[in-house]
């Protein structure tokens, strides 16, 4: 039988969330999945190409590059410290990339003419060129114009191109609450400010957040792009360990596992996080 | 108190309002009824601006609403609005609903309008229910939820949209109940809806529109009795 609380009006059933939650939900972990595959691919075509060429495998040599103990004392190794670079490196990138999403996403759907065109046409000409493209552009114009060091260039290229992704993110997240919910805040007096804080964007968030897991993953795997621009991430202090050592199947090997420990570990996280927000 | 002079609106090339004139004095209580598509979702919403009217004038307490964006949160915090769907805020719970306003708009102290959120919650009858969640509510609750959301904010006038068209007849009783307190109080109140009963009892007077127009506001007893016009006539035989 059906009771008064199966017809609740469509506002409180949410139907259409769960479904997005669902989906997007696939698509976090999808990348993951793309990734261990692409990953255990490579891996088997590295063991079999080893032996047919007659690899010299030498895995002991490979642990003093992540860490050494000299006397008693711990040191890292270049493949630590890149990591430390790529660590950080994505994690200005996640904050300037969720700054620039948002600033995108509230441009898009502003009232004015002129800050839509300009939202669109950021989103449109950051999508249609290449990441590598990007750097280089601006590491070779706007770091000089603007003064950075090659840090902040690769911050800044990344965030910018990741912030354009992320601004569509949100901004499906925030078309997604319904207009009556707008329309009850604007009837209570609220502002358009404190109806995106108290209304919108408290329900638009957790929505959001399945997918922005996907693209600070995404982030992780391309700061690897910025190694080109010679930032001394993980990629490029395994470029230069294997330029002196020619350990390079077991150098790129451990790079992407250690990549794929820290993306998974991302997901993890992001995932109990919704629920944290969920409950 | 509210004034619309030959307010005229289109959507693109389709006018939904078409020259409406409508004064309500204080206290006073108008049912606006009329064929679905008539155009009293529209009317209703333009008095809080909800929807933007392009020809005439929309005048509150001396106030013409225009463009000014900071004027018109100062006019809709003393415009209540009640939706079909309720439109309650499914992240909060029916207490924070009823504060959100006070809190953010008001600027009172969250103690103050906790206080003032179950005052209103006792009066609208389900206390009981403050610390639930919109979706663990009936519909009527759900309701009634909305309408102490927006007396929180002490409004001057009270919008009704519809507002028991989602409902069961027994949910449509609790929320009528409501209503009627509301108007015993003094309240004054603009409310379309379908429910002849209430607008025989309750309305000072009430307006039939049909294409965008307000045909014709009559106190109930003469509107019910003797109309002037025949399209009047027509939807009472269908509806009563
Ligand atoms: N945003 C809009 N854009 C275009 N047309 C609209 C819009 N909103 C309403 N209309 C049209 O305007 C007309 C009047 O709509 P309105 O909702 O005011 O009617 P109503 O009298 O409230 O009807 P109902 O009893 O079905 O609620 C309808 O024909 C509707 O299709
Ligand atoms: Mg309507």
């Amino acid at each position: 039988m059906e009771s008064p609380r199966d017809r609740r009006p469509p506002d409180s059933r949410r139907p259409s969330r769960d479904a997005g939650r669902s989906r997007w939900w696939n698509a976090a972990w999808l990348d993951v999945l793309q990734f261990t595959v692409f990953v255990a691919g490579l891996l088997g075509l590295a063991v079999s190409g080893a032996i047919g060429m007659g690899y010299n495998w030498q895995w002991y040599r490979v642990p003093e590059y992540l860490v050494r103990i000299v006397e008693g004392e711990l040191l890292w190794g270049p493949l630590a410290h890149g990591l430390l670079v790529t660590l950080e490196l994505t994690g200005w990138s996640v904050l300037v990339t969720l700054a620039i999403g948002l600033a995108a996403a509230l441009l898009r759907l502003s009232d004015s003419f002129s800050g839509r065109i300009v939202a669109k046409v950021y989103v449109e000409a950051v999508r249609s060129t290449p990441l590598l493209i990007q750097v280089y552009l601006f590491y070779f114009v706007l770091g000089p114009i603007l003064g950075l060091d090659r840090f902040w260039v690769g911050v800044l290229a990344l965030s910018i191109f990741e912030g354009a992704f992320a601004g569509e993110v949100i901004r499906a997240g925030i078309l997604s609450v319904r207009r009556g919910q707008w329309e009850a805040g604007a009837s209570l007096g609220l502002s358009r400010r404190q109806l995106y804080r108290s209304v919108v964007l408290p329900q638009a968030v957790p929505l959001m957040l399945p997918p922005l897991t996907g693209i600070v993953i995404s982030l992780v795997r391309n700061s690897a792009i910025v190694s080109v621009i010679a930032v001394f991430d993980l990629t490029t202090e395994a470029r230069n360990i294997i330029a002196e050592t020619f350990l390079s199947f077991e150098i790129w090997i451990t790079v992407a596992a250690i990549y794929l420990a820290f993306t998974v570990a991302l997901s993890v996280a992001a995932n109990r996080l919704e629920h944290h927000v969920r409950a | 108190m509210i004034e619309l002079d030959g307010v005229s609106k289109w959507f693109g090339a389709f006018q939904v309002l078409r020259d409406v004139r409508l004064r309500v004095a204080e206290g006073e209580r108008i049912v606006i009824c009329g064929p679905s598509g008539s155009g009293k979702s529209t009317l209703i919403r333009c008095i809080n601006r909800l929807e933007e009217h392009q020809e005439g004038r929309v005048v509150f307490a001396g106030r013409e609403l225009g463009a000014d964006a900071a004027g018109l949160t100062e006019v809709r915090r003393e415009i209540g609005m009640v939706f079909q769907e309720f439109n309650l805020f499914p992240h909060l719970t029916v207490l924070e609903n009823c504060m959100l306003g006070p809190v953010r708009v008001l600027g009172m102290t969250p103690a103050d309008a906790r206080e003032r959120a179950m005052e209103f919650l006792v009066r609208v009858r389900i206390p009981e229910q403050a610390g639930k969640h919109p979706a663990q509510l009936s519909g009527g609750q759900q309701q009634r939820a909305a309408i102490a959301r927006s007396l929180c904010m002490r409004p001057r006038v009270m919008l009704f949209d519809e507002p028991t068209s989602a409902l069961d007849p027994v949910m449509i009783k609790e929320v009528l109940d409501v209503m009627n307190d509301l108007a015993q109080s003094g309240m004054t109140m603009i409310v379309v809806t379908h429910e002849m009963g209430f607008a025989r009892t309750v309305a000072d007077r009430v307006a039939f529109m049909d294409e965008g127009s307000i045909v014709e506001c009559l106190p109930p007893d003469r509107f019910f009795t003797n109309p002037a016009d025949e399209r009047t006539k027509r939807f009472l035989s269908q509806i009563l």
